[in-house]
């Protein structure tokens, strides 16, 4: 080897550090994904099961077989403006919420990963997000005032599930005019509140009563009147489990509950 | 080949002459033939001109593209169409309910998460013994989207090359070792799957099948990388999928399989390789024994059975015997 052209040499030299600067160029751009998650540029609601975040990016093999299986189409890929969150699912509730219409959370089921862990059955511990409301001023209830027409337009493509339409296939919202003396479509919409409700009645979701959630997710409360008009305040309860789907169906603009998944307590295994 | 020596050569070792006391008596034999028949020059003579008239055949290179397009478009319909064969993407999937797994995902994910979910498991046996049975790296040439697209980067590459507009930049091949180490330690140590940011797989895996986003743009630079700078640099020099798959298929049944007696040694199926430091064995002199099976790092792409004018190369399924 010492006999070695000094030609021969300089070009071993020079692809030495050819292939090192390779290298550094492109571990230094996989670790440009660093920046959007740890600065949390975004956050993110998740799928129900979703572990804790930095434990679900770990987790999540970026498959999205989760989108493919949910009934709604309530989940998208993240872009790459998400570093290592790229490929990862989520929900954007105000388009779409996850309403719980596929009953057996089939998200979690097809996750293999366990990012959506299996540790969940019911759509009552599902650990989203926390609702939060943002926007009182907004909100037609607390102006005690009711609500009739379409709850976001004609427009507005998102579905929910009305069961006393079709069990089985969610409809358009745009397709399911209200009538309402005072606007309560976060509650009467809210899937735990659905559920609750048919288990208070004796007829839980498919006739298992482990679909029964413990708690209530959602109510109004009264907090005076105007002459007749009783004004209401949405009050969120134990039991919410921030799908998204009070955020979707508010017809005020800005949405007066937002999900708040910082306020996730995420599944933790 | 041996074991040894083929796993060295797909980490980044470059192959060793081999000394006279290791090349197998027939094999000596054949070499010295070769030496001194004069018949093979004349005969030689022949065979390059009509190479010079005649395209090689790319009846290996179609059919790949074909299971390439079907698999990748059996993904995107599975989706599309509802018609739930393989769903998912590339990185993990289910085959009509089967689970599958990428096994440099699933080991991404294994080494970030610190736990190994049993459904990953499934799929990480199912496909390890899959790719194990079909050859490895036989995932890059037959399965791999940016394969086929590198693939048209580099007829470009080629067609530049010859008008002399661009120049090939070799890489030292160890870096790929290196990507593969640096990669799993750094999802070990942050607990992201770092590489999966920048797999040119699953990013189009996805494009394809949930549509096409900015992510792409990383793709794009790839390609121009090599079109422009270095023939097949991403899968030559980097992709630690195509190394995790190598290591796979390293006692694969299925290999390509040179025949020295039938060599001219014109070098054809080394212009066409991917990988040609696994067809060092074909340069004259070099061939340990009649027969020699092809390393770990070939992608079964079967370019150079396409290639070779004189049949010497061409697949065979070990235990069957069957010659393809």
């Amino acid at each position: 080897m010492s006999v070695l052209n000094p030609l021969i040499k300089q070009k071993q030299r020079r692809q030495f550090l050819r292939s090192a600067l390779l290298m550094a160029g492109v571990v230094g751009v996989s670790l440009l994904g660093a920046i959007p998650v740890l600065g949390q540029w975004v956050k993110r609601l998740r799928p129900p099961g979703a572990l804790k975040e930095q434990e679900f990016l770990a987790s999540c093999i970026k498959c999205g077989q989760c989108v493919q299986v949910c009934p709604v189409n309530a989940i998208k890929l993240a872009e790459l403006d998400e570093g290592f969150g790229v490929g990862s699912p989520y929900i954007d509730a105000r388009a779409q919420a996850c309403d719980f219409s596929c009953d057996g959370l089939q998200c979690v089921l097809a996750c293999p990963a366990g990012a959506l862990t299996h540790h969940i059955n019911y759509p009552h511990e599902a650990e989203m997000a926390v609702a939060k409301v943002v926007s009182p001023q907004t909100c037609l209830a607390m102006q005690g005032k009711g609500f009739k027409g379409l709850a976001r337009g004609a427009e507005y493509t998102g579905k929910l599930r009305f069961e006393e339409i079709d069990r089985w296939n969610p409809i358009p919202l745009a397709e399911h005019p209200f009538d309402l003396e005072i606007c309560d479509l976060c509650v009467r919409l809210c899937p735990i509140e659905i559920r609750a409700s048919q288990c208070d009645a004796g007829k839980p979701p498919s006739g298992d009563p482990g679909q029964c959630p413990p708690n209530r997710a959602i109510r109004l409360v009264e907090i005076g009147s105007d002459g007749n008009t009783q004004k209401m305040r949405p009050e969120i309860l134990d039991g919410c489990v921030g799908c998204g789907v009070c955020e979707m169906v508010c017809p005020a603009e800005p949405a007066v509950i937002v999900m708040d998944s910082t306020a996730s307590r995420g599944v933790s295994v | 080949m041996k074991l040894k020596d083929s796993l060295l050569e797909l980490l980044g070792r470059n192959p060793l002459k081999p000394a006279p006391a290791d090349i197998s008596p027939p094999a000596q034999v054949i070499h010295k033939l070769q030496r001194e028949d004069k018949s093979r020059i004349t005969q030689l003579r022949a065979e390059l001109e009509h190479k010079a008239i005649h395209d090689a055949p790319q009846k290996w290179r179609r059919r790949r593209w074909a299971v390439l397009i079907v698999v990748n478009l059996l993904f995107v319909l599975s989706y599309w169409l509802d018609i739930q064969m393989l769903e998912g993407a590339l990185t993990a999937s289910r085959f009509v309910g089967f689970h599958m797994a990428d096994l440099n995902s699933a080991l991404q994910v294994m080494l970030a998460f610190k736990e190994v979910v049993i459904n990953l498991l499934i799929g990480i046996v199912t496909v390890a013994l899959m790719w194990w049975l079909l050859g490895g790296r036989t995932f890059c040439s037959w399965v791999c989207p940016y394969h086929l697209l590198a693939e048209w980067a580099e007829i470009l590459h080629l067609k530049l090359a010859d008008k002399k507009l661009v120049k090939d930049h070799p890489f030292d091949r160890r870096t790929r070792t290196a990507f593969w180490l640096v990669f799993a330690l750094l999802a070990l140590v942050t607990g992201y799957t770092v590489f999966e940011t920048i797999s040119p797989v699953g990013i189009l895996s996805r494009a394809l099948i949930y549509g096409p986003g900015v992510a792409l743009a990383w793709v794009v630079t790839l390609l121009l990388f090599e079109i422009f700078y270095s023939r097949r640099a991403w899968c030559r020099y980097a992709c630690p999928i195509g190394l995790t798959y190598g290591l796979v298929g390293a006692t694969s049944p299925l290999v390509v399989t040179y025949k020295l007696d039938k060599c001219f040694h014109e070098g054809e199926c080394r212009k066409v390789c991917l990988v040609p430091h696994v067809l060092d064995t074909v340069i004259k002199g070099r061939a340990k024994d009649v027969q020699v099976e092809i390393g770990a790092d070939c992608t079964r792409c079967g370019r150079c059975v396409d290639a070779c004018p004189t049949h010497s190369l061409t697949f065979k399924f070990k235990g069957i015997g069957k010659h393809l």
